[in-house]
């Protein structure tokens, strides 16, 4: 199924990648994690690690609750009123309950499956949460943008239109600027909720090579309904169906030796 | 046959179309007509900066300065009583407050709109005014002031409600985006609700101040309706809605004195018109 070259692509990765993951900190730890809406159950039993400076790709059909799952780790599912939650997730070894909202998600950064820049200029859209964190310093301000701009690889394409509205750039533009906001508050975690599902190729090639190089400095969990994606990106990679954890395990082995039926059944594309 | 009903239904809708434009176009030739005869006798200059409002005098001064100065004194003090609370009461119902609360609340101002303007003054008028006047110790509680107040709970229904409505249709995707970059509810109200909202929140604004210019019921029952120079807003003073309401009946037809009244109409019709360009000059800008 995964195309030979690929494949041995990932196997470098991951080869370079083991070395790397024992020096590597447990960054999340979840455990016996449940989660209702309303009378629904949406995540059942979930227990994993996440490790700093990985990606870990979050697969699985529409209603696994892969989604539910990354939205827990910054608590955004609070929102929703009927939302209930039991288990722990533990960031660095504290439970997130016990941190203050604001604070863990300025730490948990979160880039969404569809582009949605803030009513804004393009500036003022990366330079929003830098100056919701205190900077104000307009010297410093535009320093902090220009650099965030660099990493999301699209400074070269905004520099000379930054106070123009961030409704004037294309999809994949407005994607890499969100990734950009995202960034501009130094997160420790970004989590990615399909952040190419409506993207062209082109694009998806530019934020996924952004991704891979973030992972030295940042974690990141990425939700995909693009196994090839997973693949492609992913240090390990997490199956998710009907609110369960299948099967969870460095991607080269979830793609070429899958322990549980169902995980092979969904990477070969036999369903899902 | 069916093609002559669709003909048929065709033109009629035309003509439900045209007649707005229509009575609109006839309304204001009618108004300039009888207005515009008054400037035969007085300059415009004088008519709109003449200080003494003495229609029946011989002969009559006819300056409406007191009467726009006394609008606009009503207007501004109603723009700055409701604004702040009708966009802080929108903001609460629409992000802060509890799911029941917020029903009871919107119930709350939908029958605040649905008191009549007249009764809304003769409440004024016997608990509002008095209380002015001890409060301040005023000669008399029927000033400019009062009338801010009352038409201040008038313009609020209409602030409110429209305000709410632009709050409530801002993308939820927006909130969690905010919420997401580690704002805090108030962070994400004031930089991302707030001008998100901007143009619905300011075209409540607008109509609310529409409202109140155009009042008349209630402002003629509390204000003392004294055309004169007002000097604070603790005086009496006289709109233009009022001038009209309370002297149209008994202007002799054809007179100077009807004819100036006529042409406070015009005045009137300005400025809502401009009023409504300026809303929509900066809603366009915006986006």
């Amino acid at each position: 199924m995964v195309n030979p070259v690929r494949n041995k692509k990932l196997e470098e990765t991951s080869g370079r990648n083991n070395q790397e993951t024992i020096s590597n900190g447990v960054k999340f730890e979840i455990h016996d994690l449940n989660i209702w809406f309303g009378p629904a159950q949406v995540i059942k039993h979930v227990n994993m690690e996440i490790r700093s400076n990985e990606i870990l790709s979050v697969i699985g059909p529409a209603n696994s609750g892969k989604t539910t799952f990354l939205r827990a780790l910054n608590r955004l599912n609070e929102l929703n009123t009927n939302y209930r939650i039991t288990g722990a997730i533990e960031l660095e070894r504290e439970d997130i309950r016990g941190i203050k909202v604001e604070e863990l998600r300025r730490k948990i950064g979160m880039v969404f499956a569809l582009p949605l820049p803030l009513p804004l200029s393009i500036f003022d859209n990366v330079a929003y949460g830098i100056r919701m964190h205190g900077e104000r310093g307009k010297k410093k301000l535009e320093e902090k943008v220009e650099e965030t701009l660099r990493q999301a690889y699209l400074w070269e394409e905004v520099k000379d239109r930054l106070s123009e509205s961030a409704f004037k750039l294309s999809g994949g533009q407005q994607q890499r600027l969100c990734i950009a906001r995202t960034l501009a508050v130094r997160p420790e975690v970004v989590l990615f909720d399909e952040p190419c599902s409506g993207l062209d190729p082109i694009s998806t090639a530019k934020v996924e090579d952004a991704m891979v190089k973030f992972k030295e400095k940042f974690t990141i969990v990425l939700v995909t309904n693009n196994v090839k994606q997973a693949a492609r990106v992913g240090d390990k990679t997490a199956f998710f169906l009907n609110g369960e954890l299948v099967e969870l395990d460095k991607t080269d082995r979830i793609f070429t030796a899958p322990q549980d039926k169902r995980t092979d059944g969904y990477v070969r594309g036999k369903f899902g | 046959m069916r093609k002559l009903k669709e003909f048929i239904i065709e033109k009629l809708i035309l003509i439900c179309g045209l007649a707005s434009i229509f009575f609109v176009v006839l309304i204001f030739l009618f108004l300039l007509k009888e207005g515009l005869a008054v400037f035969s006798t007085v300059s415009p200059f004088k008519f709109l900066f003449g200080k003494n409002w003495y229609p029946i005098s011989d002969p009559p001064q006819l300056g409406i300065l007191p009467l726009i100065l006394g609008s606009l004194l009503v207007t501004l003090g109603a723009a700055i009583i409701s604004i702040p609370i009708g966009v802080g009461c929108a903001v609460y119902i629409a992000e802060v407050a509890p799911a029941n609360l917020k029903e009871i609340l919107k119930a709350g101002i939908e029958l605040l709109a649905a008191i009549p303007s007249v009764v809304l003054g003769f409440i004024g008028m016997v608990t509002l005014v008095p209380f002015v006047k001890t409060f301040f110790h005023l000669p008399t509680g029927l000033t400019a002031l009062s009338g801010s107040i009352m038409l201040a709970f008038m313009a609020m229904p209409t602030i409110v409600s429209i305000a709410e409505d632009a709050l409530y249709s801002v993308p939820k995707t927006y909130k969690e985006g905010a919420f997401a970059l580690g704002a805090t509810h108030w962070q994400t109200i004031h930089r991302v609700m707030l001008p998100a909202a901007s143009r619905g929140i300011v075209a409540a604004i607008m109509l609310g101040i529409g409202r109140v210019i155009g009042e008349t019921m209630a402002v003629m029952m509390i204000t003392g309706n004294a055309a004169v120079m007002p000097n604070s807003i603790f005086a009496p003073v006289r709109t233009l809605t009022a001038t009209i309401a309370a002297e149209m009946g008994e202007a002799v037809v054809g007179s100077e004195h009807y004819f100036a009244l006529f042409a406070i109409g015009i005045v009137l019709f300005i400025i809502s018109f401009a009023i409504n360009v300026t809303a929509d000059l900066f809603l366009h800008k915006r986006q």
